[in-house]
């Protein structure tokens, strides 16, 4: 059995347990153990699966075009034939739309927070670990950014680089860092006050070393819990400035987008006009179930 | 085979193993409009020390005198403002001597909370292998240590070699903490209140496994805690420090038989005697220390002292030789101006 | 107490000089030039050029930057490019409009939260506490420029009881307290209460029932207290927690309402910000986003002070 370390490799045949019983279970097995215990986060996690493989294979899946518009089937109501969920105000089939609108909404959502949780995660365990002047220079640079309301600091950001998929993602970036940087600094600071922390710098490894094999393991989880909390929050504010026309440029299928040209639909077609922010809706409370299970399934000794 | 071999002694059994030389550590403590430091603790002043090969020196005293903060600087987890540290001859951290890593490498620690200070991310295992590892000693010689160490502390490594901390008790975890300690095979090991946390029963069984040990593996300890039963059970040399300083030092009988200075008095008369005929009646000591970071001028102990006197506000008493031990008291220094100081 | 708010007074203004740079940045994010984006691209260059001296943007950065600060300072922001009126001037007149809504959002989520919370802690029936738990969620779910949509749709087009759009009436000057201007206000304010409701109502809830949990809780019930003196003891331990996120929900109501206010067309800081983004009038732009950071700033302070003022265990002299 070899042991399950990603950074150490000490493993190998030598240290046997002779009763698996009494044997260690890992941390992140036991709770991969309770999330698959836990059916609400089971049914997020499909749905959530779902739309993103939807979203992918789109062109694959026989839809109708959703770039061809008709002025002759505008505004279409739900079960019309060929058109289930009917068309939106260029003719164009709602349901290709709502799925392919998928693709750049989950994307948009989801990319920054990773984006953020890559640079404010490293800028905050850097604070954490290394701490004074260090950590004084980059914490005092998030707290300018945090004297910004979220939603106005990404629509100033965006207003400012103008309308586009790749200003919004920056601008989105930008916004989520300081949050994901202030949480990894508080649990890297918190973790580096253990005495294991300091038992290993007695051993003289290199701070490297020491991040990597006994701070990220610790520091890891509780970030990660956090990140996927916020990418429910990245979705709608994604939406949002697409919906504000400061996102993704028409006529680019994209959920917040078709929120904001289906308006002038709602006095004739008021149904239709409100489905893309249902699947906003849907996502960003997949995401929030997601995160509150992790969240459950992380708070555990071990 | 194995490459991490123990250090050799160098500077033979006169010499001493460690030599600390007025380490003083003051800590800031921020405060005023502006958050700028304006008061230090006085956490560790001035203090000198020196630890025999083979021997064990325990350090007592109260909470908060500083005992933690003096092993943290012998294995430089802090740097110290001022003073000098010599391993075996070699000045460490200066331009010709060893390294921070060299000195780690032959003086280790225990540390007090043996949750805390095991990662509970690892299996032991892992634990143990860390240092050896970076040590860059390979996996197959860190495995064959692990089980080294596990079988050394009394733990039977095909039990628990794969288990996580959690499932351990205190007093294994303890063990295994002491079997960190030994991975890189140093000479000089700190034990920081390292059975104070245990039940009696378990406590008496790690200490004579560090008893054992000691023979086995040629170590020295500075063994610290605040009970003074342990200290004397396992110590050679005694060291008693109040407020950051050393008020009195000496080998073992001398100083729990003979002791000389009123607080290590006041310390000893504190254990409850075994002895229904010897009640203590009244506290030998009143009140709380002063707060260190505003100590008491000259001698830091006066404020609780029976016998303070005038000269002990003034001048601080120098750490002198009274018999088998040295003491920091005005009393005991010839023509100190007490009025009960020893005859010249 | 008083060293302790003016120390953090003092550390704001490092905080408020980056802010500064950040905002005085955000002019020149924008690709070319500002005033390229505003003039045809056919306009003469001398045109551009005194245009360009005009507004100051001929000079280097870094005193760009010096002269706007200090012109920032004196409580200029400017002048708009789009309708030549002093920024200072339009920000203001929206920020209040921005803010009657703030607070109406924020009493109606907050009260709700607090009474939606507590019930969820106290519950003795699973059903409540699912019952407020899942109203939580769907608050910090929900879309609320969606929602916003919705109450539209089933309110104004469908319904016909409230009005759509606008602060008022069509002749209306300014916001009032009558009949007209309330009825106006209640689609925007619930629409903008969704996600404050739901994240208080969570914050309210757990830490209710995390000090519920806790022994001084069995002491008092011990002692016999009645349950309601008991809920006071509760609600003072659990106030701190839910006051700090509190704070920053009402800062980012603030923030936040540029969406419904630009689905309302309530002629708010939003709204305001919106139109500047489009016509590309960046002192507005500019002067709007530090207003409402200057304000986010402050209420933090007052926030942070309030919560040391409140719970004894902070100690900060």
């Amino acid at each position: 059995m070899a042991l399950q370390s990603p950074s150490l490799d000490i493993g190998g045949a030598v240290l046997v347990t002779p009763k698996p019983t009494a044997g260690g279970r890992g941390y992140w097995q036991s709770v991969g153990r309770r999330l698959r215990r836990d059916p609400v986060t089971l049914v997020c996690a499909a749905i959530l699966i779902l739309l993103v493989l939807a979203s992918i294979a789109a062109p694959y899946l026989y839809l109708a075009d959703p770039y061809k518009t008709s002025m002759i089937r505008r505004l279409y109501p739900l079960g019309s034939p060929n058109h289930w969920l009917g068309t939106d105000e260029l003719g164009r089939d709602m349901f290709a739309r709502l799925i392919y609108g998928g693709r750049l909404s989950l994307f948009m959502g989801v990319t920054p927070v990773v984006c953020a949780l890559l640079i404010g995660g490293s800028l905050g365990i850097l604070a954490g670990f290394v701490g004074g002047k260090t950590n004084m220079a980059i914490m005092r640079i998030m707290d300018v950014f945090y004297a910004f309301p979220s939603v106005l600091l990404a629509i100033s950001l965006s207003g400012a680089l103008g309308a586009g998929t790749e200003n919004t993602l920056l601008s989105l970036t930008l916004v989520f860092i300081p949050p994901i940087c202030r949480v990894s600094e508080s649990v890297t600071t918190q973790v580096r006050g253990f005495d294991f922390v300091d038992a290993a710098k007695a051993s003289g490894a290199s701070a490297f070393t020491i991040v990597r094999v006994h701070v990220l393991g610790n520091v890891l989880g509780p970030i990660l819990v956090y990140a996927t909390s916020l990418i429910s929050v990245a979705i709608i504010l994604a939406a949002g400035l697409s919906f504000l026309g400061l996102g993704v440029k028409p006529p680019e299928p994209e959920w917040g987008l078709m929120l904001n040209t289906l308006r002038q639909a709602i006095y004739v077609n008021p149904v239709l006009a409100a489905l893309p922010g249902v699947m906003i809706f849907i996502t960003s409370i997949c995401f929030n179930l997601m995160s509150d299970g992790l969240r459950a399934a992380m708070d555990v000794k071990a | 085979m194995d490459t991490l071999l123990p250090i050799q002694d160098r500077g033979g059994p006169a010499q001493p193993l460690l030599l600390a030389t007025g380490l003083r550590k003051h800590f800031p403590v921020a405060g005023g409009l502006l958050g700028r430091t304006t008061k230090v603790v006085r956490a560790v002043d001035d203090l000198t020390l020196s630890v025999a090969k083979g021997e064990t020196l325990g350090v007592v005293g109260e909470s908060g005198c500083g005992k933690s903060t003096v092993a943290r600087l012998l294995i430089r987890l802090i740097k110290p403002d001022k003073g000098t540290m010599v391993l075996d001859g070699d000045p460490v951290d200066e331009p010709h001597g060893i390294t921070v890593n060299e000195l780690r490498r032959q003086v280790q620690m225990v540390f007090q909370d043996s949750y805390a200070s095991l990662n509970p991310r690892l299996t032991i295992a892992e634990t143990l292998a860390f240092a050896p590892r970076a040590h860059g000693l390979p996996a197959a010689e860190a495995r064959e240590r692990v089980r080294d160490l596990l079988s050394k502390v009394g733990l039977d490594p095909a039990n628990y070699a794969t288990r996580y901390p959690h499932e351990l008790s205190g007093g294994q975890r303890q063990r295994v903490n002491i079997a960190r300690a030994l991975a890189l095979r140093p000479r000089l090991i700190i034990l920081d209140e390292a059975v104070s946390a245990l039940d009696k029963s378990v406590e008496a069984q790690v200490l004579n496994m560090l008893v054992d040990l000691k023979t086995e593996l040629d170590l020295t300890y500075v063994f610290i805690s605040h009970d003074l039963n342990v200290v004397q059970y396992l110590s050679d040399r005694v060291l008693v420090m109040y407020l950051g300083k050393i008020v009195e030092l000496g080998p073992v009988e001398a100083i729990y038989g003979n002791p000389q200075h009123p607080y290590t008095r006041a310390l000893l008369s504190a254990r409850p005697s075994m002895d229904p005929r010897k009640r203590t009646h009244e506290a030998p000591i009143q009140g709380d220390p002063p707060n260190p970071i505003d100590p008491p001028s000259g001698c830091r102990f006066r404020t609780r002292c029976p016998f303070a006197e005038d000269v002990c506000a003034r001048l601080e008493p120098p750490l002198a030789d009274a018999g088998a031990q040295a003491v920091a008291c005005h009393m005991r220094v010839a023509g100190s101006g007490h009025s009960k100081a020893v005859a010249a | 107490m008083l060293l302790y708010a003016l120390r953090r007074l003092i550390y704001l203004v490092p905080v408020a000089f980056g802010v500064s740079l950040l905002v005085f940045a955000l002019v020149h994010l924008a690709p070319g030039d500002p005033i390229s984006a505003i003039v045809p691209p056919d306009a003469p260059k001398e045109v551009v050029d005194k245009l360009k001296e005009y507004y100051g943007f001929d000079k280097p950065l870094p005193v760009q930057y010096l002269r706007w600060l200090g012109v920032t300072l004196t409580g200029d922001l400017g002048t708009s490019i789009g309708t030549g009126r002093s920024v200072a001037t339009e920000v203001g007149s929206a920020f209040g409009n921005t803010i009657i809504l703030a607070i109406a959002a924020t009493l109606f989520a907050f009260t709700l939260a607090v009474i939606l919370g507590t019930s969820a802690a106290y519950a003795k029936s699973r059903i409540v506490d699912r019952l407020v738990t899942l109203i939580s969620l769907i608050g910090v779910s929900v879309p609320h420029f969606w929602l916003a949509i919705v109450l539209v749709i089933i309110f104004a087009v469908e319904l016909g009881v409230l009005p759509p759009m606008g602060i008022g009436p069509e002749n209306s000057t300014g916001w009032t307290f009558d009949r007209a201007h309330l009825a106006h206000m209640v689609l925007p304010t619930i629409a903008l209460s969704v996600i404050p409701l739901g994240v208080v109502t969570r914050t309210v809830r757990s830490t209710v029932k995390e000090t519920l949990s806790m022994e001084f809780v069995t002491a008092l019930q011990a002692k016999g207290m009645r349950d309601s003196r008991i809920l006071l003891h509760v609600l003072k331990n659990a106030a701190p927690t839910c006051l700090a996120v509190m704070g920053l929900q009402a800062g980012n109501l603030i923030g936040g309402s540029i969406l419904i206010e630009t689905v309302f067309a309530w002629p708010g800081t939003g709204f305001l910000l919106n139109s500047a983004i489009f016509r590309r009038d960046l002192p507005i732009l500019q002067g709007t986003t530090l207003v409402l950071a200057g304000f986010f700033m402050l209420l933090n302070l007052t926030v942070d002070i309030i919560q040391t003022m409140v719970d004894p265990r902070i100690k900060r002299g």
